[in-house]
């Protein structure tokens, strides 16, 4: 199954915040995914396929997963999902 | 802990001024480290964390949720919340400038969850969340907080 992380700097406030987003996009649009939320320095040593994070923390991952998303606004449902099944439709 | 547990009445403030970031961090802060809920410690690791790794809390438009790790001095799960006179930049390309900033300190990797499902509910409908932007009275920002607890 693939996995998607989702990373913020501490890993115990804003990725939990957007882990429930990515949660419900996935229940959306019918997809299996494990999903995971953890600290920067913690994702590092994490076999994710997909990282999410804001810009900051993505910029800071390059090269730790197959695909990084990055989110500017986590209450924005709709470019959430966009960025969801783009990066999903990588592993098809 | 329900939301209306953690965001108590004394630790909402509207009306706020402040000149920048840090004083508006410093200002939600201090609700929370005057009622010895939190060390001044923690709110330095929130700084801190912002100064090295850039404003990725300011998770949307307008909206900053300043926190940092149990480890760094919290003595007891909490929320404070602030509304910004005039709003302040953090320096975010798409969601300054920032009007409300929420202060979270929890003890461990559980105590804050519900809280923060709630919190997500809450800002999920929009009218809801324009009230703690425009809420010239605590009260009416205790009202949605309690809609959602």
């Amino acid at each position: 199954m693939l996995k998607i992380l989702v990373v913020c700097g501490n890993g115990l406030g804003s990725s939990f915040l957007m882990e429930m987003n990515i949660n419900k996009v996935l229940k959306e649009i019918g997809a299996k995914v494990d999903v995971d939320h953890c600290d920067l320095t913690s994702a590092k040593g994490y076999k994710a396929n997909i990282i999410v994070g804001t810009k900051d923390i993505t910029s800071q991952l390059v090269g730790y997963a197959e695909v990084l998303v990055e989110l500017n606004n986590i209450l924005d449902i709709a470019d959430m999902k966009n960025k969801v099944i783009e990066a999903l439709a990588k592993f098809e | 802990m329900l939301l209306n547990e953690m965001l108590l009445i004394d630790r909402i403030k509207v009306n706020v001024e402040a000149k920048g970031w840090e004083e508006a961090i410093d200002i939600g802060g201090n609700l929370l480290i005057d009622q010895a809920l939190i060390e001044k410690s923690y709110i330095e690791a929130v700084k801190q964390t912002l100064r090295s790794l850039g404003p990725y809390i300011v998770l949307a438009p307008g909206i900053a949720i300043s926190h940092s790790r149990p480890e760094n001095g919290v003595h007891k799960t909490c929320m404070s919340l602030i509304q910004l006179k005039e709003p302040v930049e953090f320096g975010h390309d798409t969601n300054d400038p920032v009007k409300v900033i929420f202060t979270l300190a929890t003890t461990d990797k559980e105590a804050h969850l519900q809280s923060l499902r709630q919190l997500m509910s809450l800002m999920m409908v929009s009218e809801d969340l324009e009230v703690l932007f425009t809420a010239k009275d605590v009260d009416d920002i205790i009202e949605v907080i309690n809609k959602h607890s």
